[in-house]
């Protein structure tokens, strides 16, 4: 496995007019627990989407575990998870349902398949409601058994998209925790968000607006650099800043 | 491949099953429908109620009147005097025809020189009940006269279905409309479902090839569609009697062909829903013409030039053809061979269409 698992060099997405992703280049480390931040319509989810294989991009490179995105779309679907912000799972079938399906997909059977969903089970505090309906669930149960089903592959890549949206505190919390033990285990995570606190839990964070890639670094590189308390005020002087900058080019 | 594929439909029939509204959608519409066609919408005429008005009276009009009364078809309700109650009896809908034998009849019958005068009153308001009525009359007035002297000179003698019981024309097609409505529904349901929900992402995402995404959503409604066509079946043969003259291999043939149209036109109507609901609505919009110039109900033939040429591309209206010609003349490939082929060029045409269009939406 390399060292960076996903690289974006200059990459670009047009929807007609319209310019979602704006030259975004970047590097992402093994292990690392990468945040990408920024207001709705930033470009985020197309970002993500792009590297997952879901769209192509208008121009520029971008490669995740080593495989390059396009030509070897296959391999890289193989290599990553994805969750999006639906939870998406099955409502209608059991948890161990929607398990046994996704590990099947992925090709993850017998022996293994046991072990992991066991291992799912017990991450996702649901061993005691395996035969529920999942439509049932309470938000957060969801939430953590489709990030479960999107690991069972045990990935190195993890794409995550706005996964703690429309849950709890406690329950983001505990979603935290989770990343964070993955990242431990060697797992690279890509993460989009809005919710500053969250921003402070990343290892390193790209501030997206309007498409493009307006500050990169550390939580607390950033907060020195502009000396300022928090990352909230970060996200709101970097895009003032760069408002600022728009008007005085009109 | 088939691996993947072995859990998808697994995961379908889970959710087939499991889900009320489609459990209903496959239980229902077939045994609703079976009952309707088999026992309510019956074209048949027993016991028509007939009207007598015998002016001639003599012994060969009253052996007239007899045969109406013995006749299966008929029953005679009632013995006129005047035209004033023959006026009444037609307009009040009392009964649907009225004999009147005019007077010379048994002169005429023994002379057998020109025709013997009986005349045929029929209420025409319902007209398919006015010709068969009609039909029925005529033939035994014929039979009767035949019985007494020289033979007439056409006799009509039915192939197929003797005794021209509507059932058996109707069954047939009612095995294709379950078909058709069951198939496209379920794949159109099944598909757009996955992306209402979101779950489509998820599947294109995994290492699951759009060929895979097809195949193993389209091959759980192959199998419930042959389950609900021998049913349907057997039904139709152990309690409505229909025979099943021609082979079952070639109905099985026949069937799968036409899955394919069905098959591909759920997956076109999953490309251009958004919701379940509109699917369900396109599912409707499209049956309807379809099964109007299919021939099930009317002669395609009778048609306008126009509408005919429609109807030509109508894979239901070969489908039928097929099945009544299997189900009822014990037909084999030798005649069926032409609609078999087209048959199975429209379904190849439409299931490619719609896997292509299908595919360019996922991009």
């Amino acid at each position: 496995m390399p060292d960076t698992m996903v690289t974006l060099r200059n990459l670009v997405r047009r929807f007609g007019d319209f310019v979602a992703v704006d030259n975004v280049s970047l590097d992402v480390a093994k292990g690392e627990v990468f945040g990408f931040l920024g207001p709705n319509g930033a470009g985020k989810s197309t970002t993500i989407r792009i590297l997952c294989g879901l769209i192509a991009p208008t121009s520029g490179t971008a490669k995740v575990a080593g495989f390059e995105v396009g030509p070897e779309s296959e391999q890289i679907r193989r290599h990553i998870g994805y969750m999006s912000q639906k939870f998406s799972l099955y409502d209608d079938l059991s948890v161990e349902e929607n398990i046994e399906f996704f590990g099947g997909l992925y090709g993850v059977e017998g022996e293994r398949l046991q072990q992991r969903k066991q291992y799912v089970l017990e991450m996702a505090g649901l061993t005691t409601k395996r035969n529920e309906i999942t439509a049932m669930l309470a938000g957060g149960w969801k939430q953590r058994l489709a990030l479960g089903c999107a690991i069972l592959h045990e990935p190195p890549v993890l794409f995550l998209d706005e996964p703690t949206s429309g849950v709890d505190p406690i329950a983001r919390r505990q979603f935290w925790d989770l990343i964070y033990g993955l990242s431990e285990a060697g797992s690279t995570i890509f993460v989009t968000t809005h919710y500053m606190e969250e921003a402070e839990y990343c290892n390193r964070i790209a501030l997206m607006y309007k498409g493009r890639m307006i500050a990169l670094g550390t939580p607390s590189e950033l907060k020195r650099e502009r000396n300022l308390p928090s990352m909230e005020e970060v996200f709101i002087q970097s895009i003032e800043k760069e408002d600022a900058k728009e008007e005085a080019k009109a | 491949m088939w691996k993947r594929i072995r859990v998808l439909v697994r995961k379908e029939f889970l959710q087939v099953l499991r889900n009320p509204r489609t459990r209903i959608l496959l239980i229902v519409p077939p045994i609703m429908q079976l009952m309707i066609f088999g026992f309510a919408a019956n074209l048949d005429i027993e016991n028509a109620r007939v009207a007598f008005f015998d002016r001639d009276n003599t012994p060969q009009s009253r052996a007239l009147r007899a045969a109406f009364d013995a006749s299966p078809y008929f029953e005679v309700t009632d013995d006129l005097d005047t035209e004033a109650q023959l006026q009444k009896v037609l307009d009040s809908g009392k009964v649907l025809a009225a004999i009147r034998i005019l007077p010379g009849f048994a002169r005429d019958l023994a002379r057998n020189t020109e025709p013997a005068q009986v005349q045929v009153l029929v209420d025409g308001t319902n007209s398919n009940n006015a010709s068969i009525v009609s039909g029925y009359a005529n033939r035994l007035i014929a039979g009767f006269r035949q019985s007494g002297a020289t033979p007439d000179l056409t006799q009509t003698r039915v192939w197929f279905n003797p005794e021209l019981k509507s059932r058996y024309y109707f069954i047939p097609g009612v095995a294709m409309n379950i078909l058709t409505i069951i198939t496209m529904m379920l794949t159109a349901l099944a598909l757009v479902r996955e992306r209402e929900i979101g779950t489509m992402e998820q599947l294109m995402v995994s290492p699951l090839a759009p060929s895979e995404l097809i195949i193993g959503k389209t091959l759980p409604f192959v199998a419930i569609g042959f389950l609900q066509f021998f049913l349907i079946l057997t039904v139709a043969k152990l309690v409505f009697g229909v025979p099943v003259r021609g082979s079952i291999f070639l109905l099985i043939l026949a069937v799968a062909l036409y899955l394919l149209t069905t098959l591909g036109s759920g997956v076109l109507i999953s490309t251009i829903s958004k919701t379940q609901q509109q699917a369900v609505l396109s599912v409707f919009l499209y049956f309807m013409p379809v099964f109007m110039f299919s021939g099930f109900t009317f002669p395609v033939r009778n048609m306008p030039d126009a509408v005919r040429w429609i109807a030509n591309i109508n894979p239901q209206r070969y489908f039928i053809d097929i099945l009544r010609g299997v189900f009822l003349k014990g037909s084999g490939i030798d005649v069926l061979w032409e609609p078999m082929a087209v048959l199975a060029g429209i379904g190849i045409l439409v299931l490619g269409t719609s896997i292509l269009r299908f595919h360019r939406q996922l991009d």
